[in-house]
């Protein structure tokens, strides 16, 4: 009991802890309290959040290579997309289709682990001949990566569906599975289990245990050898280097992971949408996702995490709704000629808070990085290094103790 | 020639990873230039020259482009991925001045066109210049001794502010651009015709180019910039004022990128909110094609893209034409980041 109170104690003024606390707090009581607010009818925001766990597991993987190692990648997307095919072709009946003529039904458990070491091994073969570039370079580099690659799924014709992509996918499924009074049946077991698009809750359940296992798995590697090797690549490359780190594999590692991270979100967005079309990884996701990590903060796990969350909610839950809302807002105030389109090019205000979705996305970029390069929950090491100069020393005593 | 000949043989016998790297290199070069030859070769002289005719015209304009995108990054070593944006503002804005300036398609041929249209092109030149000197005030200067990645961000943050507020301004629809410039087909030789819009295409850019090179070359800001380029603080020690200098530079990049769009809506009478990220990252391509912070480079490569864009789309499939393009500037990062004139600068 004590030591529970130590441990509490300690980590009462740390604001990651708390942050995890409460996202941990609120991940387990978000589909209860939702589905109370709704009368039973949450099941469509319950589905929302899952789709929201795809993001906060690529902002985490985008975190470990733009904030851990220094890297900005801008095709993140690309590994999303090829985590996502790689599910479509090991787990529906596409393969058949193909000069293959086999399809092959790998299981989810396992499908999802083949998405992420493809999507890994992908990162590796991009990195391997770009990696020694100087950052920029690498950016365009990825940027192009990024390009490239859903156009190629696109154009791949048999092999990927072409345009309307693989429809049909394998649904995870388990042996057997309690169901109770949660989503509103009797305490029963029930054999061969599927996780269907009417049961949301599972999929919501397993994105919060995906996520848990990503967060442990990069926490540790974060405050591992090779997390201070990243540190030290992002810090100065030059002084890594001359105290013995690889920094060519230092920087393909951080590519890799967060490139399998990517992959591994890709599978299971496959699986929940049941679907996978070129159209979805377009540069719109790749700069989604590093909007969230410099929102949240660079460098910080649940900073990343929170960026996400927040940039989740306003994209996808705020903005779809405000133009109805901004719509009953005019007639309430008696502005109802602001809902019609005018021919002076006046198209409706719903219309023109639909089409302020990339206004938003700037703003936060460049608001972040003037007014707070650190983030919503900055990292505490990274904070110094973004708020200062390189004329300046890096940090005096009295800024330490801040 | 020979000295040319010997940089290759040099960086082919580098080191022996090196060597086989570039022998992969130069092995796609050369079955992609065999594939191409044939193709053209089975398709007859008209519609090369008719091809090559689009590919200049297109070229010119990723060059214009691509020379902003050279400057920025030859004084700053920043990518200005707003500057592609810059150039859809430059078409927007020319889309809202044609009312007021008196250009109404139909209405309006012949000589009595070149005031209004020289009109529209400074005033559109103009305001995307103070745009883009607005944008370096405050998305990158303030960012000027952050770490590298900032900048970055803010930059791909502005573009994507322009696109929103085009984005609201007009809608996501493919605008149509008034058409003014002759329809008409020039005879060269032999049944050979080029059109008289790629002409007038290609001669506005040209005149452009040579202004600007003549500018950096020959006037006192130019020699700033240059030098400013080369040694920021060396630069500040001899008296030049960097921020008007790198201002400077910015000015002249989104002049010439709103053109550029003016350009770009005479020639295919469409423009797009979203069109410039695309469009800005082909000029990028091709600015990084010929050398990163290399003028004329930027001049070459983006005619080379153009030419490269043109024979693919007119030899291969339209589908598969962005895929070459960023696969060249994956190729020419990996392979020679230094473009095909540009030096090797070491980093700083």
């Amino acid at each position: 009991m004590t030591r529970a109170g130590d441990f509490v104690r300690e980590n009462m003024r740390n604001p990651n802890a708390i942050a995890y606390f409460l996202m941990a707090v609120g991940a387990l009581f978000y589909p209860i309290v939702i589905q109370f607010i709704n009368g039973g009818n949450g099941d469509f925001l319950v589905g929302l959040a899952a789709d929201g766990g795809i993001y906060v597991l690529m902002a985490i993987g985008l975190n470990v290579v733009v904030g851990f190692a220094g890297l900005l990648d801008l095709g993140y997307a690309a590994f999303f997309a090829i985590g996502s095919y790689t599910y479509a072709l090991v787990a529906s009946n596409h393969m058949g289709v193909t000069p293959i003529g086999h399809s092959l039904h790998v299981p989810f458990w396992i499908a999802l682990f083949i998405g992420m070491f493809v999507a890994a091994a992908a990162g590796a073969l991009l990195g391997a001949p770009t990696l020694r570039l100087r950052g920029d370079y690498l950016a365009i580099v990825t940027l192009g990566f990024g390009e490239i690659v859903p156009r190629l799924f696109r154009n791949a014709g048999i092999w990927t569906g072409g345009v309307p992509g693989i429809s049909a996918l394998d649904v995870p499924s388990l042996p057997g599975w309690f169901q109770g009074p949660w989503i509103g049946q009797n305490f029963v077991w029930v054999s061969d289990f599927r996780f269907t698009s009417a049961n949301l809750t599972a999929y919501y359940v397993l994105m919060m245990i995906l996520i848990t296992f990503v967060v442990i798995l990069v926490h540790n590697l974060q405050s591992s050898r090779l997390g201070r090797a990243w540190m030290a690549v992002r810090e100065d490359e030059t002084a890594a280097a001359a105290s013995g780190v690889n920094t060519v594999t230092i920087k393909l590692l951080a590519f890799s992971i967060g490139a399998a991270t990517s992959g591994f979100a890709g599978a299971f967005y496959g699986a929940k949408l049941s679907y996978v079309s070129s159209e979805n990884f377009g540069f719109i996701v790749s700069i989604t996702v590093l909007a969230m990590v410099v929102l949240g903060g660079m460098g910080n796990i649940p900073g990343a995490m929170i960026g996400a969350i927040v940039l989740y909610f306003i994209l996808f839950k705020l903005l779809p709704d405000a133009p109805l809302q901004m719509q009953a807002l005019a007639s309430s105030l008696g502005l109802d000629s602001l809902n019609q389109s005018n021919p002076n090019g006046w198209p409706g205000i719903a219309e023109v808070v639909k089409r302020s979705q990339y206004v938003i996305f700037g703003l936060i970029l460049v608001g972040i990085m003037l007014l707070r390069p650190q983030g919503l929950l900055p990292s505490q090491i990274r904070k110094q290094e973004l708020k200062h100069s390189e004329h300046e020393p890096l940090a005096t005593p009295r800024q330490l103790q801040g | 020639m020979a000295t040319m000949v010997q940089r290759l043989r040099a960086s082919v016998i580098r080191t022996p990873t090196a060597s086989l790297v570039n022998l992969v290199g130069f092995a796609v070069v050369a079955v992609a230039a065999v594939a191409t030859m044939q193709r053209v070769y089975q398709g007859g002289a008209t519609y090369f020259f008719q091809t090559l005719g689009f590919g200049l015209a297109e070229g010119a304009i990723f060059a214009l482009v691509a020379l902003g995108y050279t400057m920025v990054y030859g004084i700053i070593e920043l990518i200005n991925f707003a500057h592609g944006d810059v150039f859809t503002l430059g078409a927007f804005i020319s889309l809202g001045l044609m009312p007021v300036l008196g250009l109404t398609e139909g209405k309006i041929s012949g000589a009595a066109l070149i005031l209004p249209l020289l009109g529209l092109f400074v005033i559109t030149m103009l305001i995307c210049a103070l745009v883009n000197v607005g944008i370096e005030r405050v998305a990158y200067r303030p960012l000027r001794h952050a770490p590298r990645l900032a900048p970055l961000i803010t930059a791909i943050g502005m573009s994507a502010l322009l696109e929103g507020v085009m984005n609201v301004w007009r809608g996501p629809y493919n605008l149509h651009y008034p058409d003014f410039l002759p329809e008409y087909q020039i005879p060269l030789f032999g049944g050979v015709t080029i059109a008289a819009k790629a002409v007038m295409v290609i001669v506005i850019a040209v005149i452009l180019m040579v202004a600007l090179t003549l500018f950096v070359n020959r006037s006192k800001l130019g020699k700033a910039m240059r030098a400013t380029a080369q040694d920021k603080d060396a630069a500040q020690l001899m008296g030049i004022d960097i921020n008007r200098t790198i201002s400077a530079t910015f000015f002249i990049g989104a002049a010439l990128a709103g053109a550029g769009g003016i350009i770009y809506g005479l020639y295919y009478n469409s423009v797009q909110a979203f069109d410039g990220f695309q469009y800005g990252l082909y000029a990028f391509t091709a600015a990084v094609f010929g050398g990163i912070g290399n003028i004329p480079g930027a001049a070459l490569g983006g005619m080379l893209i153009g030419i490269i864009f043109s024979i693919s789309d007119g030899y291969f499939s339209v589908s598969w034409t962005q895929i070459l393009i960023f696969g060249i500037l994956i190729f020419v990062l990996v392979f020679r980041p230094t473009g095909l004139l540009g030096m090797r600068v070491p980093e700083k």
